[in-house]
């Protein structure tokens, strides 16, 4: 079995599962975003009285933090009694930050857990060895009576990706490159490993970028083996003690997929579709109106002070916007510890609290019809950051903060001092 | 289970649950105001035209992207019968079976289907009969568990029944 397989097996009760069966499997976590009051509307119309576990449920307003509207203060406050009233350990209010950032700063995530939320990126999660996968209202609130839910157990796919990534090139190109290539749909219903030298010895923030967006390919879940630097991170965030389940070696996956990124170059998404992806320097002049540095995907320490190394000592371009929303309040404190935040403001960044900010259209920066935003966030679907009319780019940070700086799309790596590109 | 006849309403690849419900309307708590901007990124009249029991005719991966519930309410308050796609994206498949919204995998349905034939969907065979051309298509048979929620009417029905034991 796979690794995968075994968390499944585990939290099933069962020696073994096999590809395509229905279990029902016992959740470690389950979190709500302030997306989903319909969560507790469901809770109550399926007749749940009391959550099943206390310590089991999180709820985190990220979407709406600070609330926008009337309707979205109202979310809140229904959400916040329903907090109350059954005495949740896991609440994290508008003044903490993205729920794939909080969660595992405050030491809820661990290897060879399952954890579900309302949130498509929960497959995120498998950075950290865990089993992580998104659901809806009405799903969430069968676990929060019951502490269960079914799962069909999934093929899994292993996408090997080899070689270093030149300086300018980040995490979220090699994501976009493997869009580009497999397709939003290659891995509809499906889990994904990922392997191979690059994903060895990643950084825990990197890792999480690969799995964030495994979802924009249709995956269930994400998987990466556990490195040290993972174990290293959740050793400061949790005690708790933790099983990392190994594949055994005559597990065959689904589907092989190998990349090479060593020549890789900064990648853009075109509109309208996550997979609709080309190299920077394939493209046109394409003005940008606003860049956005946040969200699940792009709005950890690391995309921050990569902006932050491009944009130290310049003005970004007087026709270009430049939002940055921190994924939670540990990365802004440290953003301005380390004095990127100076930096950014110093060139004339806008800076929100955080949260997801524009990605989903809600607030803090949406766009207009006919505006060009280039994101360091994850989907670029039409209307996804406000108007239909408007056009988003996906792109790394470092390629994000240099478009800002020339108010059109740039290659980051114009900027490299000293580095041989 | 019910028969679900009604009109074809034919989408592209991809349909992502942006289009399906814009994330400016995720305040909306109430199922019909929700329901009144059902498809409005990918076509903002189709709340106004389409009457109860129509159906959705789509290409690869529909419903991809968020998780957002919004997305299969809207379908079924604004009256869809059914969703016909090449295939689904896994959270909105579940979304939609949990709230009686039958789906059916045909591969190749938007080359088979012009937009308004009459369509009649057998959800418990799998079969999809194009009135309007006379022919007749095999889709994938749904797993015994959707079949029971959706003939259950959606989980809340059958959920009631486990929270009433407990």
């Amino acid at each position: 079995m796979h690794a995968l397989e075994k968390i499944l097996a585990s939290h099933a009760e069962k020696d073994v599962v096999t590809t395509g069966e229905i279990i029902k499997a016992k959740v470690d976590l389950a979190e709500v975003n302030d997306l989903y009051l319909q969560t507790i509307y469901s809770f109550y119309e399926m007749g749940g009285k009391k959550v099943w576990d206390k310590n089991k449920i999180c709820f985190v307003f990220d979407h709406y933090a600070p609330a926008p509207t009337i309707k979205t203060a109202q979310i809140h406050k229904e959400m916040r009694e329903f907090v109350q009233k059954n005495n949740l350990t896991h609440h994290f209010d508008i003044n903490t930050g993205v729920c794939h950032q909080v969660m595992h700063e405050a030491g809820l995530v661990y290897p060879g857990m399952i954890l579900v939320a309302t949130d498509s990126h929960t497959t995120t999660h498998g950075a950290f060895g865990a089993f992580g996968t998104g659901v809806g209202a009405t799903d969430m609130a069968t676990i929060m009576i019951s502490g269960e839910l079914w799962f069909r157990v999934p093929e899994i796919v292993e996408i090997e990706i080899n070689g270093k990534l030149r300086p300018g090139v980040m995490a979220k190109d090699v994501i976009l490159y493997i869009l580009g290539k497999l397709g939003a749909d290659a891995c509809v219903y499906k889990a994904i490993e990922f392997c191979g030298t690059y994903i060895e010895d990643l950084d825990v923030a990197e890792r999480m970028v690969i799995c964030n967006m495994a979802v924009e390919m249709g995956a269930k879940t994400a998987y990466m083996v556990p490195n040290q630097k993972i174990l290293d991170y959740i050793k400061t965030r949790t005690n708790k003690e933790f099983e990392i389940y190994d594949t055994d070696e005559d597990f065959v996956f689904a589907e092989n997929f190998v990349f090479d990124i060593n020549n890789l170059t900064p990648q853009i998404a075109v509109p309208h579709s996550v997979d609709n992806v080309v190299s920077i320097d394939q493209l046109p002049e394409v003005r940008i109106d606003q860049a956005f540095i946040g969200a699940c995907t792009g709005g950890r320490l690391e995309d921050i002070q990569a902006a932050a190394e491009i944009l130290r000592g310049q003005k970004i371009n007087p026709r270009t916007r430049l939002v940055i929303i921190p994924a939670s309040n540990e990365v802004l404190l440290n953003a301005i510890k380390f004095g990127f935040i100076e930096d950014l403001i110093k060139a004339g960044a806008t800076l929100s609290t955080p949260g997801c900010g524009p990605c989903l259209g809600a607030h803090q920066g949406v766009i207009a019809e006919g505006e060009n935003c280039v994101t360091a966030s994850n989907r670029n679907f039409p209307g996804r950051m406000g108007s239909t009319g408007g056009s988003i780019y996906l792109a790394s940070p470092a390629t994000t903060a240099a478009s800002a700086l020339m108010g059109k799309l740039t290659d980051p790596r114009t900027f490299l001092k000293g580095e041989n590109i | 289970m019910r028969k679900i006849k009604g009109n074809a309403f034919i989408f592209g690849h991809n349909i992502d649950t942006d289009q399906i419900i814009p994330g400016r309307y995720l305040e909306l708590v109430n199922p019909k105001e929700i329901a009144a901007h059902c498809m409005e990124g990918a076509d903002p009249t189709f709340a106004d035209r389409v009457n109860a029991g129509d159906i959705i005719v789509a290409g690869k991966n529909f419903g991809c992207g968020s998780s957002r519930e919004h997305a299969p309410i809207a379908l079924v308050n604004v009256g869809v019968g059914a969703v016909i796609a090449d295939s689904f994206a896994r959270i909105f498949y579940r979304n939609a079976v949990n709230l009686g919204l039958p789906l059916l995998i045909c591969k190749g349905i938007m080359e088979k289907v012009n937009e308004g034939d009459v369509l009649e969907i057998n959800l418990k065979e799998g079969k999809v009969s194009n009135i309007s051309t006379g022919k007749s298509f095999n889709g994938e048979q749904l797993s015994d568990y959707a079949l029971e929620i959706l003939s259950s009417g959606g989980i809340k029905p059958l959920f009631k029944k486990i929270t009433a034991e407990m």
